[in-house]
């Protein structure tokens, strides 16, 4: 684990999450070192989608501090203290976070081409040949160079999330989030996306956090498993200490119901 | 031969609307043989083509109003800001909540009397009248669409980093233009039809020319039947084309 | 006459007359939405119907009075009819073709209404042998009408707002009447202000109400 030794990419500094009564979150402390490949499981309502949505920026904590690359995602400096980030200032943290949805979140009106080229050459300005190349290179490496102008609609589940994947690749993140991708696939579409997954796993210099129910692949892909239940981390380790041999009650309840069936 | 069967329905479709049409004519021609007119037939027809003019140029002025006041409105009405949302809440209630009848009548009459003393001619009082009134049932249609936008596509913005201003031109507007174009066909369609309102504030429309028309050489019969006609072969084209767009929804699921 | 901006006086004046103006619009709306209803349903049936001789017709009818304007079907049943025999109070004409016209747009929604009805209804009661009629009294109509109350809500606070244009042809209504009170003493804010603020305290609580009606069965 060449990765434990540097600094962490993604920092989570006691941070609590509610809402309203429900406490998703609970005092968090969790780290991610730069491209460290971890994978969160639990029971679902446990909250580990929030773990990302928050590092997302999808929903802002309620206490704590998160760091992305060294600096404070939900904060800025000012001298000393700490003081809530400007929109100005998440944008640039944002930058190096990249996020895959359960639910694709394609852009309808879009063809697969314009989904993978709209924020290069928008956000991060880039020229719409150089965009349109780059996007061309990644729809070859998630096998859809022959969809480039389909739209979303035309293409299966498993062709979207691949598209949604080359979209999320486009922005070059330094963290790439991957939320339950393939809950919303029919059995046989799994395969796909996994095996695209597991590409950008090997090629190594991206940190990965995924939330899944596909223990086996977490297994497979995984520098490190985390067992998270009721807004806390239960047990982490190695993947074949986690699922060999789990060390709590919890874990073992868990994973004795999800593996039997 | 499916293509054969599918053009018979569309003829049989269209035939009865045509038969009615024709119908119409024949009414005409038989009140035109029963007591024939001193002049030519159809000396009349010139004159509501002027009011045609008429009506044309008050549901494009109009339309062009609504479409404004629509934007403006629906946008500002899915605004965060209570003070904005509730000042075009009130607006858009009270438009819809009043007859627009008398909307036009305060506007035409009570404006130009103290302590307003605004004068507005019939052609912008008509124009003002339809473009508030339409323009408020618009402002719903846009705040409508604005809302159905799926949360998704605001959370795949905020992740590819996309500032609010990028999101609501690249990804919301368009996606909500295809939620709002059939309803504007629609209200464009009404907007079309409340026109003849302002033949009532003295703005000589095709409806106040067949009234003027009615009381000079009367043949009320023909005049009205005319109108009819005309009204529809505006209006009838723009409901077909709130169906041809109603079903281009390619990439809508 | 007043300085004021709002004579408040010269409104409790008026007011008896008003709402006795706003009474026959109520009347008027009642009339002419039990009209629409009934013609409504009866076009959407003949539109369904399997014999093209009965459903085009019906169907080039309704398409050609909802493109033509209300203003001058009013004026065709007011002055053309009469030129026939068919000679009827002001009232009357106007409740009819206020109702007649409405009746093309309820019949959009009975058709709407009728079309989401289960295929698997109609093959029960086919299979259960009932009549036709007892089919669509017994099984479709009691399905299809609830879920339609509030779009046809919507139509009669549309109705009541629009029964303004009988005054166009005499009906001595909510309009008229305040356009009488303003020509008669040369001060139209009051009575157009206060006409519009009764359309108003009717059709706004009316349309809540319909939106109340619209949340309970969209949950369903």
């Amino acid at each position: 684990m060449q990765a434990n030794s540097s600094a962490p990419i993604v920092r989570f500094e006691n941070v609590t999450k509610s809402f309203g009564e429900l406490t998703v979150l609970r005092q968090l402390d969790f780290d991610v070192a730069p491209a460290e490949k971890v994978t969160i499981v639990g029971p679902s309502g446990s909250g580990k989608t929030t773990i990302l949505r928050v590092l997302m920026t999808l929903e802002k904590p309620n206490d704590g501090v998160i760091w992305v690359n060294g600096e404070p995602l939900w904060h800025q400096k000012s001298g000393d203290k700490l003081v809530p980030a400007s929109e100005k200032h998440l944008r640039k943290v944002r930058g190096s976070i990249g996020m895959v949805f359960q639910h694709f979140n394609l852009f309808p009106h879009m063809t697969a081409l314009r989904n993978v080229t709209e924020a290069p050459i928008h956000v991060l300005k880039m020229p719409k040949g150089d965009a349109e190349q780059r996007a061309v290179e990644l729809l070859q490496k998630v096998g859809l160079s022959d969809k480039l102008g389909h739209y979303p609609s035309q293409l299966s589940g498993g062709q979207k999330q691949r598209v949604a994947i080359a979209r999320a690749l486009a922005m070059r993140p330094k963290v790439m989030l991957f939320d339950e991708v393939t809950s919303a696939l029919d059995p046989e579409l799994v395969g796909e996306v996994l095996n695209v997954i597991r590409e950008l796993a090997e090629e190594g210099e991206m940190a990965m956090l995924l939330v899944t129910h596909e223990m086996g692949f977490a297994r497979e892909v995984s520098d490190r498993v985390v067992f998270f239940d009721k807004g806390r981390v239960v047990e982490q380790g190695p993947p074949e200490q986690i699922f060999g041999s789990p060390q709590n009650e919890r874990t073992k309840a868990f994973f004795n119901a999800v593996l039997r069936h | 031969m499916p293509n054969e069967d599918h053009l018979l329905v569309k003829i049989r479709n269209y035939a009865f609307l045509v038969i009615g049409l024709l119908a119409i004519g024949i009414a005409i021609g038989v009140e035109l043989t029963v007591n024939p007119p001193e002049t030519a037939p159809f000396d009349l027809l010139p004159i509501l083509l002027r009011g045609l003019a008429v009506t044309i140029e008050l549901t494009l002025l109009g339309a062009a109003l609504a479409l404004v006041v629509a934007i403006v409105a629906g946008v500002a009405r899915s605004s965060g800001h209570i003070i904005v949302r509730t000042i075009t809440g009130f607006y858009v209630e009270v438009f819809r909540g009043t007859s627009i009848l008398v909307q036009l009548f305060w506007i035409f009459f009570v404006l130009p009397l103290p302590p307003f003393n605004l004068s507005l001619t019939p052609l912008q009082a008509g124009v003002l009248a339809l473009g508030l009134n339409v323009g408020a049932y618009g402002a719903e249609v846009v705040r409508g669409a604005i809302g159905a936008i799926p949360s998704g596509q605001i959370e795949a913005s905020i992740a590819l980093n996309m500032s609010p201003g990028l999101m609501m031109r690249r990804v919301i507007i368009p996606q909500a233009m295809v939620r709002i174009l059939p309803p504007f066909g629609n209200l464009l369609i009404e907007l079309l039809k409340a026109t003849s309102l302002v033949s009532l504030i003295t703005l000589s429309d095709v409806t106040f020319q067949g009234l003027a028309l009615r009381q000079s050489v009367g043949r009320t019969t023909e005049v009205f039947l005319l109108i009819l006609v005309i009204y529809f072969l505006l209006a009838y084209p723009l409901t077909l084309g709130v169906r041809w767009l109603e079903r281009q929804r390619q990439w809508a699921t | 006459m007043s300085e004021q901006f709002f004579d408040w006086e010269y409104v409790i004046s008026f007011m008896p007359k008003l709402l006795e103006g706003l009474v026959v619009t109520i009347e008027v709306t009642i009339v002419a939405f039990i009209l629409a209803a009934i013609l409504g349903l009866l076009m959407a049936l003949g539109r369904r119907s399997s014999n093209p001789w009965i459903a085009q017709p019906i169907g080039a009818l309704v398409e050609f009075i909802r493109s033509t304007p209300l203003l001058v079907q009013l004026f065709i049943f007011f002055y053309v009819l009469p030129r026939y025999g068919l000679r009827m109070p002001a009232f009357i004409v106007g409740t009819i073709a206020l109702g007649l016209h409405y009746g093309t747009y309820t019949s959009e929604i009975y058709r709407a209404g009728i079309d989401a009805i289960d295929r698997g209804q109609w093959e029960a009661a086919r299979a259960l042998n009932f009549s036709p009629v007892r089919t669509w009294v017994g099984i479709v109509l009691p399905q299809a009408i609830p879920p339609m109350i509030p779009a046809l809500g919507n139509y009669l606070v549309a109705m009541f707002k629009e029964s303004a244009q009988l005054s166009a042809i005499t009906v001595v209504e909510l309009t008229l009447t305040a356009r009488t009170i303003g020509t008669q003493s040369f001060r139209f804010l009051e009575p157009f202000t206060m006409a519009g603020v009764l359309y108003f305290l009717i059709s706004y609580p009316s349309s809540l109400v319909v939106q109340r009606l619209e949340k309970r069965y969209a949950g369903k």
